[in-house]
């Protein structure tokens, strides 16, 4: 299979895949507990929080990634203490998995926070009174209950994550092997003579990946679903 | 066991302060809707913080404000009944029974075998409670609020979503679950023929007042209580009798403390023990003996009280040997009759009066 692709190519999907893998995985735990906090809590300052988690779908991402770099860059708020414990983000492939992070987490919270909503709380205090301490309550009752929403939120993640263009290049630029991602790749050929063919072969992949994505998302949630509703 | 409770709570435009013990045995917890009686349940539960007060079970402390002391649901062991069954939808009916046997402190108590049993849902174990009827579910949620090991059955009206005969159906249910356990059980409910069947002793609230507490026969038996009981029409008392005999032409004989008592058919074994509700409006009082009439039963009687309603109408409460009997009867009648308080007189009552939704077992008194 690999032959398929050339070298660079094969990187760039390589890569792609592995930063939206960890952009997913690292996201998710975060992703629960703001959707969670946002359906269930009031509290003051509640649509800043809602205002902050949904700005990346809003803004153009290459001011997203333009304000990444102001916070991660290596002189950057964050990221001058991150590297004197020697964590650099700036121009590292760790630093796509944060950028594609950041872009997908709007899709992610808005799919777990829909199924939070949908979970009747009258149900969760049954668990309390039946002897569920609320750690319990969330990981015997809630937890559960919103897998669906958890599925189509990872899944959706993932997919926008391998697409994600514009913060990444602002943010860890195009390096190939290091943080030229699938669209940077598309990009990058696009810009030399005869590179069409290599564009267009990388072009079939993300489509593909995309569909594959949405085709196991439907399935998945279908399929919890299903065992939760018991039809 | 027994529980003390106390609370005091200010909602909007309504206030709740309410002071009552729950003994061993069912104790109904009686008002009209908007009487503060899921506020109760809810403030036992801990899904609701009282202003004030104090709630203890068997010398342990679950709520006390003035100490500061509040624990949360999960640690007080009250086992809780809801109007909607809330079984858990990810989970199969065996799942939901265990669930909180798993976070019980103490793995003794009733066995699952035994409350499956009692609550014949055995043939649904295997199945999610989104293929159950109202009353499947129902039975289940008992059964899990049972198994996780409970100091207090808290019920608040579990009967109340289901149509009548679904109702029917539980209600046998509940007096096993009544008889053969021996966790108190508080009983919330507005209808006073599931208190009268299930219930010892009764907790009447209105307006988040406790109006009267007492046994059953007494508090529905008390005239002046008869607006708050569900107005004249529910109005009625309980009397408990003696299956005797089953007659060849379809009626049983009841016996009573102050004599026989002839129903259509009931559906217990000569010896068994019947509490009946008989409606006030269904019971006629005489002056003498009444000759040549259709009524076979005719009970010597004596009038404890007399309460004039605002209306036409009168409550006369009558004391038949031990027990107590309502009749609602016009005041012209009341004045024509010239009753008063010891008057010697007559009840009179329909045998077909007594609907068969109104007979059932008394509680198995300890």
């Amino acid at each position: 299979m690999p032959d398929w692709f050339s070298p660079d190519e094969w990187r760039a999907i390589a890569l792609s895949l592995r930063v939206s893998a960890w952009a997913t995985a690292v996201s998710l735990p975060l992703g629960v507990l703001v959707a969670f906090v946002l359906a269930r809590r009031q509290f003051w300052g509640k649509q800043v929080l809602n205002g902050l988690v949904h700005l990346p779908l809003i803004l153009p991402p290459v001011v997203t990634g333009y304000l990444l770099l102001l916070a991660f860059g290596r002189k950057g708020l964050v990221g001058q203490y991150l590297d004197m414990i020697g964590v650099v983000l700036a121009f590292q492939w760790t630093g796509a998995v944060l950028a594609a992070a950041v872009m997908a987490f709007p899709l992610m919270v808005r799919a777990i926070r829909l199924s939070v909503e949908a979970v009747d709380a009258r149900v969760e205090q049954a668990a309390g009174t039946l002897g569920a301490s609320p750690p319990w309550v969330f990981a015997t009752v809630t937890l559960p209950l919103i897998l669906p929403g958890i599925i189509v939120g990872s899944v959706l993640a993932f997919a926008k994550a391998m697409g994600e263009f514009g913060a990444t290049i602002t943010f860890v630029a195009n390096i190939p092997g290091q943080t030229q991602t699938l669209p940077s790749a598309i990009y990058a050929f696009l810009q030399v003579p005869d590179g069409d063919g290599q564009a267009f072969r990388l072009v079939m992949v993300s489509i593909f990946v995309a569909m594959a994505a949405l085709a196991l998302s439907e399935w998945a949630a279908k399929a919890v679903a299903r065992r939760i509703s018991g039809a | 066991m027994t529980m003390q409770v106390s609370l005091q709570h200010r909602f909007a435009g309504f206030a709740l302060d309410v002071a009552f013990d729950v003994p061993a045995g069912v104790t109904a917890l009686f008002g009209p809707s908007g009487s503060g009686k899921s506020s109760v349940i809810k403030a036992l539960a801990g899904l609701m913080r009282p202003d004030r007060g104090r709630i203890s079970l068997g010398g342990q402390v679950l709520l006390d404000t003035d100490q500061r002391i509040c624990l949360p649901p999960h640690r007080r062991r009250i086992g809780c009944v809801f109007q909607d069954d809330r079984l858990f939808p990810h989970l199969t009916v065996r799942q939901n029974l265990l669930y909180g046997r798993w976070f019980s402190p103490d793995k003794g108590g009733v066995s699952f075998e035994a409350v499956v049993e009692m609550l014949g849902i055995a043939p649904l174990l295997a199945r999610r409670p989104q293929t159950l009827s109202g009353g499947e579910r129902q039975r289940v949620a008992i059964g899990r609020a049972l198994l996780s090991n409970p100091q207090i059955l808290a019920m608040d009206e579990p009967l109340a979503a289901l149509d009548e005969a679904r109702k029917a159906e539980i209600m046998p249910y509940l007096e096993h679950l009544r008889d053969q356990t021996q966790i108190p059980i508080l009983y919330v409910s507005h209808s006073v023929s599931e208190i009268t069947r299930l219930a010892g002793s009764v907790v009447v609230l209105g307006k988040g007042r406790v109006l009267k507490t007492g046994p059953v026969a007494e508090v529905f038996s008390d005239p002046n209580l008869t607006p708050w009981l569900g107005g004249v029409r529910e109005a009625g008392s309980v009397i408990t009798a003696k299956v005797a005999a089953q007659d060849g032409d379809g009626l049983t004989r009841l016996d009573t403390l102050a004599g026989p008592l002839w129903l259509p058919k009931v559906d217990a074994p000569i010896g068994a023990s019947l509490r009946v509700r008989i409606a006030a409006q269904d019971v006629m009082i005489a002056l003498q003996r009444p000759d040549g009439i259709s009524a076979l039963n005719i009970l010597p009687a004596k009038v404890v009280a007399l309460r004039m309603g605002d209306g036409p109408g009168a409550m006369v409460q009558l004391r038949l040997g031990e027990d107590l009997l309502l009749a609602r009867i016009t005041q012209r009648s009341a004045v024509q009759l010239g009753l008063a308080v010891g008057a010697p007189v007559f009840a009179v009552l329909k045998s077909v009066a007594v609907a068969p939704g109104d007979i059932g077992a008394p509680p198995i008194t300890p």
